[in-house]
Formats: C-alpha cells, sequence, structure tokens
C-alpha cells in the first residue's frame, strides 16, 4: 500500500438538509447546503414547497378577489401587498383616492412594518441564540394586531384595502389607541439595544458576517433593508411615492456596511422612522369618505400597468396585462423576498453554519412570498 | 433622462426595435429576441443609460408566441424601461439568458422556465425551481389543462 | 466468620442506602432544577411559565417525565444500536459519580478521598464520551455534527476549568474537598486570594457553562442550527436522560465553585457557626445562587460560533489563566492573602 497520510485522512465535502422542516427556515424553505466541516461551499434553495400559483389563480378571478388572495403572499406585510393591487386598479382607472384613505392606509402601512420588524427581531435573536428576544418582540406586536383587530376583524391577513378605498372607517378611539402604543414602544425600543444589539456576542456573531457589496445588492435585485444594508438607497417610499408619502418626510435609512449587522440596525432605524411617520399623521387625518364607489365589475382598460410598494421586506411590484376584461390576462408579482433570497448563496459561502442561519435571518424571508 | 430622449438613443442602436403606441407609465421597447442579449449588454454597460437594476421579470403567453417583459431600472438616472421580447416557437422556445448581466435573472429565468417552458441560453443552471422535476407540462401558459388541481370559472 | 459476615453485610447494606438516598436525591434535584429554570425563564420573558401542575407548578416536571416515560422510543435505522442506547447511561452515569464526592455538609458526604478535585474534574469530563458516541452512532448528520462540537469545545474547556481550580488549590494546599472548605474558615477563598481568585471564578463560570453545554455555549444543540444537535435522535427517557443529565452537570459545576470559592456549607462570617446542621442549607443555598446566575447567561445571551469558541479559550483564558496562576503563587510567596 502506498497510502500518504492525506490520502488515508483525506476529507469530503458532503450535502446536507436545512429544511424543509427546520427552525432556522421560518417555514418550508429547503436549503441544500454543500459543507466542508463547518464551513459552507453552497448554498441551493429548493422552493415550491407551499406554492399555489396565486399569479394563475389571479387569471380567473376578478380584481377585488386578487387583493384577498395577496394577503397569502406575505403574510406579515399583508396591508402593503393588498395596497399594491389596490393602488395599481386605481391608478388605471384614473381614481383619485380622498386624502383620509391615504392617511388612514400610509398608518396602517407603517404599523404593519413595524409588527413586521418585531417579529423579524424576535426571530433573529431566537437565530442566534438569545431566546428571549422572542417574547419581547411578541409582547409589542400583539397590541398593534389588537389595534388591526379592532379595526378590521383581523389580526394578520387584514384586508383592510379595497379597490376604491377602504373595508371600514375606522372607530373613533383609533387615534388615541395608536398613541398609546407609540408612547408604550418608544420606551420598550431601547430595551431591544440593551438587550441583543449591544450585546457583545451579538456584534461578534454579525459584525463582517454575510456581506453583500452595493454593486451585487443592485444586480441580485435585493430591495429593501437588504438593499438599503448594502448602501443602496431603494426605498420606493422615496423613489416612487405613493399615498401618503408623497407629502411627508421622513429618512430613508441606509448603512454602507452591508454585513448581517448592517442590515439589522436598518430594520432597528426604520422602526424608529415608522413611529415617526406615524406621528406626523396621526393626528391630522383629513375628514371625508373613507371609500370611493366604484362599479361592482371592475374592468381595467387595455394595456400593461406596473406598481411597486415598499413592503416590510422591500420592493413588491404587480405587474398586470390587461386586455380590457374583467380579468387580469398576465399578473406577475415581483415579491422581494424572492429576489432577497437568491444573494444568499453569494452572501454565505465561506462561512459557517452559524453564520447561514444569522443571514437568512436578516434576509427577513416569508415563505409564501418567495413560493407565491 | 425622459422618454423621449431614451427613445432617440435607443433609435441609433439599430437594433430593430418598435416603440409600443400603447399607453403605459414606462417607455416600451419590442426587441427582436436575436438582439436581446446585444441590446441588454448596451443597456447595462452604456454609461447614459446604465440599466443596472432589473426589477422584474415576467414570463407570459400572448396566446400563439410566448414573451418575456423585462422592467429595467437605472439607480444612478433614475429612468425606467421595459423591454418585451417574443418567440412564435411553442414547442421548444429559446431566448437569451441575461443571467450574465443581471444575477438577479438567475431565479427569475428559472422561474419563467418552470412556468411557461421557455428556455434560457447560456443560463447556468435551468432547472424546475418550484415545480417537482417530474412535473408535465408548463401550467401559466394559457393553454395549460389540469383537470384535478385547476378550478376554472 | 460470622462477625466478618455481618460488619460485610452492614457494610453493603450501608452503601446501599446510601447510593438509593442519592439516586433520590439525584432525581428530586433534577426534577426540581429543570421547574426552576423554567420559572427562571418565564420570570425572563414576561411569562408565567409552568403554574397548572401542583404547587407553583412544581409538579409539571414529574408530569413531563411520565409523558417522556410512555413515549414510544424511536431510532434511526442504520444507527449503531449498542452505542447508540449506551451513550445516554455514559452521559447520565457520570453525572451521577461526581455527586458523591460533593461536600453538602460537614458530615453529608458520601466518598471524601484526598483527591477529591481531580476526581472532580476528571469524572466531569467523561460525559462527553457519552455525547461524541449519541451524535456518531445516530448516524444523522446533524447529530454528528454536535458531537464533533462538543468533543472541540469539551477538551478547550477542560484546561481552563482545571487550570482555574488549580489556582486555588495554590491557596489550599489540597485536593480533598473536605479540607479545602476547613481552610475557608478565615475567610472565603473568593476572599482570602482577592483579584487572582476573582479572575479564576470569572474564568471557571465561562469554563464550567461551556462544560455544561449551556448557553451561550450551547452549540452542541444550537436548535437553531442542528435541530437539536447530538440528541437529534433521541426520544422519550433516552432523551430525558441527556436532558437530566445536563441540569445535574449544572448543579455539579455550581457546587464545585461553592466549594471553591465560596466555602462550601460555612456559613457567611460564620453566623450559624453553633448549628453544623445548617450546613447543608448554606451549601444548597449557595448551589442555587451560581445556577441562578447560570440560567441568566443563557436567557439573556446570544449563542458563540464554534470558531470564536476556540478562539476565546485559546487565545484569551488560556493564555490569563496561566499568567494567574503564577500571579496567584507571588501573592501567597509575599503573604498577600487577606485572613480574618
Amino acid at each position: 500500500m502506498t497510502n500518504t497520510i492525506s490520502d488515508r485522512f483525506k476529507t469530503e465535502e458532503y450535502f446536507i438538509n436545512m429544511g424543509p422542516q427546520h427552525p432556522a427556515t421560518h417555514g418550508v424553505l429547503r436549503l441544500i447546503l454543500t459543507i466542508d466541516g463547518e464551513i459552507i461551499k453552497n448554498v441551493e434553495p429548493d422552493l415550491g414547497y407551499i406554492h399555489r400559483s396565486i399569479e394563475k389563480m389571479s387569471e380567473r378571478d376578478s380584481y377585488q378577489q386578487i387583493v384577498h388572495l395577496t394577503d397569502r403572499m406575505d403574510y406579515l406585510s399583508a396591508h402593503m401587498n393588498n395596497e399594491a393591487v389596490c393602488l395599481l386598479v386605481e391608478n388605471a382607472l384614473e381614481m383619485e383616492m380622498p386624502e383620509r384613505v391615504k392617511v388612514i392606509r400610509t398608518i396602517m402601512a407603517e404599523l404593519t412594518r413595524i409588527a413586521s420588524h418585531l417579529l423579524w427581531w424576535g426571530v433573529m435573536g431566537m437565530d442566534v441564540g438569545a431566546l428571549t428576544t422572542f417574547m419581547y418582540g411578541f409582547r409589542d406586536r400583539e397590541l398593534i394586531n389588537d389595534i388591526f383587530e379592532e379595526t378590521c376583524g383581523a389580526r394578520l391577513t387584514m384586508n383592510y384595502n379595497i379597490p376604491g378605498g377602504l373595508m371600514f372607517d375606522i372607530l373613533p378611539n383609533f387615534q388615541q389607541r395608536v398613541k398609546d402604543f407609540l408612547t408604550h414602544f418608544k420606551t420598550k425600543l431601547p430595551e431591544y439595544d440593551t438587550l441583543l444589539t449591544n450585546n457583545v456576542i451579538f456584534q461578534k456573531r454579525t459584525k463582517g458576517v454575510g456581506y453583500l457589496s452595493m454593486e451585487d445588492a443592485i444586480s441580485f435585485g435585493t430591495s429593501g433593508p437588504v438593499g438599503r444594508g448594502s448602501g443602496y438607497s431603494c426605498d420606493v417610499r422615496k423613489h416612487h411615492p405613493y399615498s401618503a408619502y408623497t407629502n411627508i418626510d421622513f429618512k430613508e435609512v441606509i448603512r454602507t456596511e452591508g454585513d448581517t449587522l448592517a442590515r439589522y440596525e436598518v430594520r432597528i432605524q426604520e422602526m424608529w422612522e415608522s413611529i415617526a411617520i406615524i406621528e406626523n399623521l396621526i393626528d391630522n387625518i383629513p375628514e371625508g369618505d373613507f371609500k370611493v364607489a366604484t362599479k361592482a365589475v371592475i374592468k381595467l382598460p387595455k394595456g400593461e400597468f406596473y406598481q411597486k410598494v415598499e413592503t416590510a421586506r422591500g420592493e413588491l411590484g404587480v405587474f398586470v396585462v390587461s386586455t380590457g376584461t374583467k380579468n387580469p390576462y398576465r399578473i406577475k408579482f415581483r415579491s422581494p423576498g424572492f429576489s432577497n433570497l437568491s444573494a444568499l448563496n453569494k452572501m454565505i459561502v465561506g462561512g459557517k453554519i452559524g453564520d447561514l442561519v444569522a443571514v437568512t435571518s436578516t434576509l427577513d424571508l416569508v415563505i409564501p412570498d418567495i413560493d407565491r | 433622462m425622459s422618454d423621449q430622449e431614451l427613445q432617440d438613443i435607443l433609435t441609433e442602436f439599430d437594433l430593430g426595435l418598435v416603440f409600443s403606441e400603447e399607453t403605459s407609465q414606462y417607455l416600451t421597447v419590442r426587441v427582436p429576441k436575436e438582439g436581446l442579449h446585444l441590446l441588454m449588454n448596451k443597456l447595462k454597460s452604456d454609461i447614459n443609460l446604465s440599466f443596472d437594476y432589473l426589477f422584474c421579470l415576467t414570463g407570459i403567453d400572448w396566446g400563439e408566441e410566448l414573451g418575456v417583459i423585462y422592467h429595467l431600472e437605472s439607480t444612478t438616472h433614475r429612468h425606467s424601461l421595459v423591454v418585451k421580447v417574443q418567440t412564435a416557437d411553442r414547442e421548444n422556445p429559446i431566448l437569451d439568458s441575461v443571467e450574465d448581466i443581471w444575477l438577479t435573472a438567475n431565479f427569475h429565468e428559472m422561474e419563467v422556465f418552470d412556468f411557461f417552458g421557455i428556455k434560457f441560453k447560456n443560463h447556468p443552471n435551468l432547472k424546475r425551481l418550484f415545480l417537482p422535476k417530474d412535473w408535465t407540462g408548463y401550467p401559466l401558459r394559457k393553454d395549460y389543462v389540469d383537470t384535478i388541481n385547476m378550478v376554472v370559472k | 466468620m460470622t462477625d466478618l459476615f455481618t460488619t460485610y453485610t452492614g457494610s453493603v447494606l450501608q452503601m446501599l442506602l446510601i447510593a438509593a438516598g442519592y439516586l433520590g436525591f439525584f432525581a428530586i434535584a433534577g426534577l426540581l432544577l429543570v421547574w426552576l429554570e423554567r420559572r427562571v425563564a418565564a420570570f425572563f420573558q414576561l411569562r408565567l411559565g409552568p403554574n397548572r401542575v401542583g404547587p407553583f407548578g412544581l409538579m409539571q416536571t414529574i408530569a413531563d417525565a411520565l409523558k417522556l416515560l410512555s413515549k414510544e422510543l424511536t431510532g434511526t435505522d442504520k444507527a449503531d444500536k449498542f452505542l447508540y442506547n449506551l451513550a445516554p447511561y455514559f452521559v447520565i452515569i457520570t453525572a451521577l459519580i461526581a455527586l458523591a464526592v460533593l461536600p453538602f455538609s460537614q458530615q453529608i458526604q458520601a466518598f471524601d478521598i484526598n483527591i477529591g478535585l481531580f476526581f472532580l474534574t476528571a469524572v466531569s469530563s467523561v460525559g462527553v464520551i457519552g455525547i461524541l458516541l449519541g451524535g456518531w452512532s445516530s448516524n444523522n448528520k446533524y447529530a454528528l455534527i454536535g458531537a464533533m462540537r462538543s468533543g472541540v469545545q469539551t477538551v478547550s474547556y477542560e484546561l481552563s476549568v482545571g487550570l482555574s481550580l488549580l489556582t486555588m488549590v495554590l491557596l489550599t494546599g489540597s485536593l480533598q474537598l473536605s479540607e479545602i472548605i476547613e481552610v475557608q474558615k478565615d475567610g472565603w477563598l473568593i476572599v482570602q486570594g482577592h483579584v487572582p481568585a476573582l479572575i479564576a471564578f470569572l474564568i471557571f463560570m465561562i469554563a464550567g457553562t461551556a462544560e455544561t453545554n449551556r448557553a451561550p455555549f450551547d452549540l452542541v444543540e444550537a436548535e437553531s442550527e442542528l435541530g437539536a444537535g447530538f440528541h437529534t435522535e433521541y426520544s422519550g427517557m433516552k432523551f430525558a436522560y441527556f436532558f437530566l443529565a445536563e441540569f445535574i452537570n449544572m448543579f455539579i459545576i455550581a457546587a464545585i465553585a461553592v466549594v471553591v470559592f465560596f466555602g462550601g456549607w460555612l456559613s457567611p462570617f460564620g453566623i450559624t457557626e453553633s448549628l453544623p446542621w445548617l450546613g447543608a442549607f448554606w451549601f444548597l443555598g449557595k448551589t442555587l445562587v451560581i445556577i441562578f446566575l447560570m440560567m441568566w447567561f443563557r436567557w439573556t445571551f446570544p449563542r458563540l460560533r464554534v470558531d470564536q469558541i476556540l478562539t476565546l479559550e485559546w487565545k484569551y483564558l488560556l493564555p490569563i489563566n496561566l499568567f494567574n496562576i503564577v500571579f496567584m503563587a507571588v501573592i501567597i510567596w509575599l503573604n498577600l492573602e487577606i485572613k480574618f
């Protein structure tokens, strides 16, 4: 035998399945990892475990019905998803929404954003091993859900938007409840930094991990906090303003580091920005109608329409090709999570298994959003 | 850059581009499939255009033809453009991949392949993304029939 | 002959009784600690914790143990059955052996050998073999990664545990636990040894937490990364053994800390010196405080990454530890200990 030592003790890469049932993939995402010891050589997502083909279903549905399907894509930004389709229909029909509708939509969207980021924060902490964050995040998120429940009867898939305005008017105590929540939340948000952000282990786990350059961020089509963490100004609310964002002033949070910590901080800062936006609007809800009458059967004119909104995860685009009938000829949802996930391989190769968990966590994936 | 200026620059490329007359919020241009990759390369690299953000890639079944619609935006100039391409071959539709120009096309083209069966030349890893490997047919095509799973109204 | 027989049976009976007593203590302590962990976790997480079964939910762990007992024992097809079944016993028996030398009070100590401290560190490091066996034999990739991490981690942190205890042994001049406590009648060792003793205590707590595989060093389980790590494929009572052993190991580490740094069963400032039977109370009380500290770590800290764990040990704790021993020797040489 002429075996050298390196022959006898050679290492080989092996495959490992992360998911579809795995605590860190937040749903039924399956990642096929190629690893060498602890070091990741390749990550390949295997999608489709909950694909419902919403795009095909929408081709037979009316526009009012499609709104209700969009809730089930990114269920954590249900309100913004609804808003995207509603705005598209309203713009196509050239309907002007009353100011009241715009303002309430924006307030609800920002509340949804906070709720989504809170859930993300809790889960992010869990993923890096700090179990208590989950309960903290849910404590405050619960209060937002209560406001949603009182306003429109649902806590998660809200369906509050309809083409032509809102399903119901807000209740008289809505403003007070939101203000109460904000006062409470502003005292709690600094606690989050004390518990997790400033923790030295957390900083070590996230700083410099999962680096994504700005050029790659744009090329991969990442958006939302993932893009902004890489220094790429991609806030749809700034660049293509809609609803009440047209006339309010807010700061787009941008970090240039491009690592996991940067994406984390973008989301934390965004919560502060959302608070500021809501505070700006909550006392100035104009009087007026909460919806505009539409025809029972909405027919979009012939043509192509595109509407983008900023969900909690990034840029959601709705693209409709209409032939002038009551159904879209083709509808495409450009979901933020799908593009963000495609950057995962670039970010993680060379990292450890522990890094993968932290990085997927800051991508803030919602699997129904990717699978649609 | 305004849509008119964009149109002027694009006409100079001389790639047989057809500008859409339909009213749309974006300038829409139709390109023959042979010139697709060349056009896309120019759109990305031309310093005045620099369309570096492919924000949507949609497959579509026009009935006779299969097509792909690219929504492009420039993050420096903040102008947008829609590029359309189509192929009449329904049995074996082949288009050029733009994966080498925009990395996001990797996943989006796999999705289009999965649902429309359009094959992308030079795509590094073209396979079914959502559906199982052994799935027959391409569900988002208009002539797709599935009597069990589809509810038709 | 008959005399010999009676003394022989007598001592065997005595041994059996003591063993049964320790087993009982072991079970009750394990169950209580599980309950305590849940209540502490709930306290940190704005929850109530178990509060329905029995007073303050004290019976909750018993109910859980019954549930685990009645569960089906599943395993993987291609597991190495013998090693797979052996692993949990390895872990739990080593935890049990270590309990024997702990001095609960001046009277209650089953086994007072003159190498007590050495024995404790030696036995507590055998447990990792069980984890390695369990992870390897269950034929699961996640379990294997968990087991490998455990091996790497325990071998490294063993050094720091041993060296930090050795620093204190310089003060006592003995490895026998009862003597170590006797020395502390002039003041707890953490006071006697002041600065180096404090450093040694901090290192011991860090390394001890790592030894027991608890957060922030719970890479072995790391549920968000590896599912459940080395015990992914264990169910029912076999899983419960691993679970119980973790808590007993935590108790042992806390108990060592109390004996070596905080005067064991001695009361603070000798306030109950006239009541020696209170020793067990002081011992358990101090141990519980240290255990609470370890639970506090677990419910507030994120987990380290595997390379960071090794960096921490080999680049920071170990060099500091070595200097600390020299420092302590200098302190003793110059007679700078604080004694009352």
